[in-house]
């Protein structure tokens, strides 16, 4: 019993770039020996290499961004892909939820459906005859189980398949993003039967976005990063070493696409008498930084330059939009009554948020500079974009400063 | 070698599985005639419906002179029937069952074997009817017939190698469907079903020799029309000819199998 549930070596896959694209080769394209692909960039590697071994009994997460190979190594260990290369073996009987309700038609009867599908399983008529029972209990479809599947709703569906899946009875499950089938009680339901799986020290694989999940239930995580075991470990420490990593990544693309200085959707009008030459937004201590977590401090800082003395007062102005363009906060100097008296022909302006409530999100950033009479020198629109990040869901827009008192 | 190794373990696989092509099987079959009226009577009214059109422009219009002839015609349509339906419906069974192929795991090979199997079914179950005609046409078939399931198995090996070579082969080339259909009208029309062997000029008889199907229409006819034994040196190599259809129809599938999964 000390042998591993899964073994892999040194597999890799690589998936054709025509079938990416899903083209095919139809008869003409094959007799004229048009070649749609160069030959060298046809291949993209998926997964490269990995190596690893899951031991019986357990369960082990497997975290990772959107296309980093996932759900594709998940359907190597099913058997629905093969390997380029390298050796895949699975001692004990699979089954995964991967895809539910595999082979449903939706003309059969979900009583006619379960039969079809738990056969597709490996299950035999005799073992669904007397599972049949519990698994439609289970799916909560004893009102439905003999109407056709078209008229079930996706849940239902869903649900079916799912239950159907988990009384395969397997010895390895895989599961793949499935936890959040159906509505809340049956969400109880499934969690469960995972409880049980584990508990019966069955070995359970899944791929999952659910961090918490990760982190309830599984003996140990492994993150892949594009196409290769990045690190593996107690699941703990494995998912804050992803979260750091897809932190910093985000901040790169945010910045790449919201760089200083480029307009965003933006428009840009006045007459530039006094011209906002760069927006920066910075941290406490003067870093540029375009993601903050909450309550952190946050300093736009304007930086201008006067092409023509005005003859009125001169009034700095910003304003921070959600995406959805409703305005959280806006301001001005002329608002709060503080005086500018323009020395110097260049100059910059801080407008320095001590702690940044904002809830999690992305929001938009207006700086304007105008006249007391609100004619326009130089206005930027939506120019700057930053984030705020937070581990507390709440919603809104700002999170206000409070406690809970409790009487109970 | 190693095709033969292969061709035995997936003989095997299928073996294993043989409680799933059943039930695709059933499945299939129920769902043909699934909310139709007259239901499962189509699968006899079909060929019947066929025959009957056969039976008016030839005897009626064209005048073949011929002794009972649109049951002559029956039995040499029935088992086509059984082959064309197969391969026309076989040709797209894994690329129609993109869901099956990517959602779960089983030898692909089923897929095509059952499309071969719900016709199969079908086609015995018309028997019946032809054995009614025949009876009314006062031609009855007598010892013949036990060579029948031989026949039936030589047919039935030379289909599903055909059906698997093509199955794989229109994931790639899926101007294959199309290609099959007009070869299929063109090959029905050189077999002598609708038309007795001696119809075909002389100097082309000589090729019915080298047309399977058309052998086998000789057969069928020779059992359940003319009440006589086929020739059993020719039905041993209809039957060596299919296994090594098989053989060669099992490898091209083999080697178009792996990338079933990505390329549907």
């Amino acid at each position: 019993m000390s042998e591993a549930a899964i073994e892999l070596q040194h597999v890799s896959k690589r998936f054709k770039r025509t079938v990416l694209k899903s083209n095919y080769v139809t008869l003409k394209d094959f007799l004229l020996r048009k070649r749609r692909v160069p030959k060298k960039g046809r291949y993209i590697e998926v997964l490269n290499d990995i190596s690893l071994t899951v031991p019986r009994g357990k369960t082990i997460g497997i975290i990772g961004k959107n296309g980093s190979g996932k759900s594709t190594l998940l359907k190597l260990i099913a058997g629905i892909y093969r390997p380029d290369s390298g050796t895949i073996k699975v001692n004990g009987k699979l089954s995964s939820l991967i895809e539910l309700g595999a082979g449903f038609h939706p003309e059969f009867t979900g009583r006619e459906n379960v039969y079809i599908n738990g056969i597709l399983l490996g299950l035999t008529k005799q073992q669904i005859r007397e599972r049949f029972d519990q698994i439609v209990r289970f799916a909560e479809l004893e009102d439905f189980i003999d109407m056709p599947v078209r008229t079930y709703s996706s849940g239902m569906y869903m649900r079916l398949g799912f239950s159907v899946a988990v009384h395969v009875d397997p010895e390895i499950l895989l599961i793949d993003e499935v936890l959040a089938v159906g509505d809340e009680s049956f969400g109880h339901k499934c969690k469960e039967v995972i409880r049980q799986f584990r508990a019966a020290m069955k070995t359970i694989v899944m791929v999952t976005h659910d961090m918490s999940a990760v982190e309830k239930w599984c003996d140990e995580a492994i993150w892949l990063n594009k196409g290769e075991v990045a690190d593996r470990g107690e699941p703990r420490r494995i998912i804050d070493r992803y979260r750091e990593n897809v932190k910093e990544d985000e901040e790169k693309t945010f910045e790449a696409a919201h760089q200083v200085g480029t307009n965003l959707l933006g428009k840009r009008w006045g007459d530039r008498q006094i011209e906002i030459t760069k927006v920066r937004l910075l941290t406490r201590e003067g870093q540029e930084q375009s993601i903050y977590n909450l309550g952190e401090t946050t300093i736009i800082e304007i930086s201008y330059r006067v092409n023509e003395k005005p003859p009125q007062p001169v009034v700095f102005g910003v304003g921070i939009f959600t995406a959805d363009n409703i305005c959280c906060y806006g301001t001005n100097t002329d608002i709060e009554k503080i005086p500018i008296s323009l020395s110097r022909n260049e100059g910059r302006v801080r407008f320095i948020i001590e702690e940044n409530t904002l809830i999690e999100g992305t929001y938009f950033l207006d700086v304007a500079i105008h006249a007391e009479d609100g004619y326009p020198f130089d206005y930027l629109q939506h120019h700057t974009a930053f984030a705020i990040r937070s581990r507390v869901k709440d919603v809104g827009i700002c999170r206000l400063p409070h406690s809970w008192e409790m009487d109970t | 070698m190693a095709v033969l190794k292969t061709l035995a373990l997936d003989i095997r696989d299928l073996y294993r599985y043989r409680a799933l092509i059943w039930t695709l099987v059933v499945k299939e079959l129920k769902l043909r005639y699934r909310g139709s009226v007259l239901g499962f009577f189509w699968s006899f009214l079909n060929p019947l419906l066929l025959m009957a059109v056969y039976a008016l422009v030839f005897s009626v219009y064209m005048r073949i002179q011929m002794e009972h002839y649109p049951v002559f015609m029956f039995c040499g349509l029935l088992p086509w029937i059984w082959f064309s339906a197969s391969l026309l419906e076989g040709v797209n069974s894994i690329v129609g069952r993109g869901d099956l192929i990517t959602k779960a795991f089983f030898p692909p090979q089923i897929l095509p074997m059952v499309t071969l199997f719900s016709n199969l079914i079908n086609f015995l179950l018309s028997l019946p009817i032809l054995f009614i005609f025949l009876w009314a046409s006062h031609v009855i078939p007598g010892w013949p017939l036990i060579v029948l399931p031989a026949i039936l198995f030589a047919q039935f090996l030379f289909t599903l190698g055909l059906v698997l070579a093509l199955s794989a082969m229109n994931v790639h080339f899926r101007d294959l469907t199309h290609i099959l259909g007009n070869l299929l009208t063109l090959w029905f029309f050189v077999c002598p079903i609708i038309y007795p062997l001696k119809q075909i000029p002389e100097r082309f008889r000589f090729l019915v020799d080298f047309n399977p199907m058309a052998l086998l229409t000789l057969m069928y006819q020779d059992v359940f029309f003319y009440n006589r034994f086929p020739n059993i040196k020719v039905l041993g190599g209809l039957i060596a000819l299919g296994i090594i259809v098989i053989v060669v129809g099992n490898a091209i599938f083999n080697t178009y199998r792996e990338s079933f999964a990505e390329d549907i």
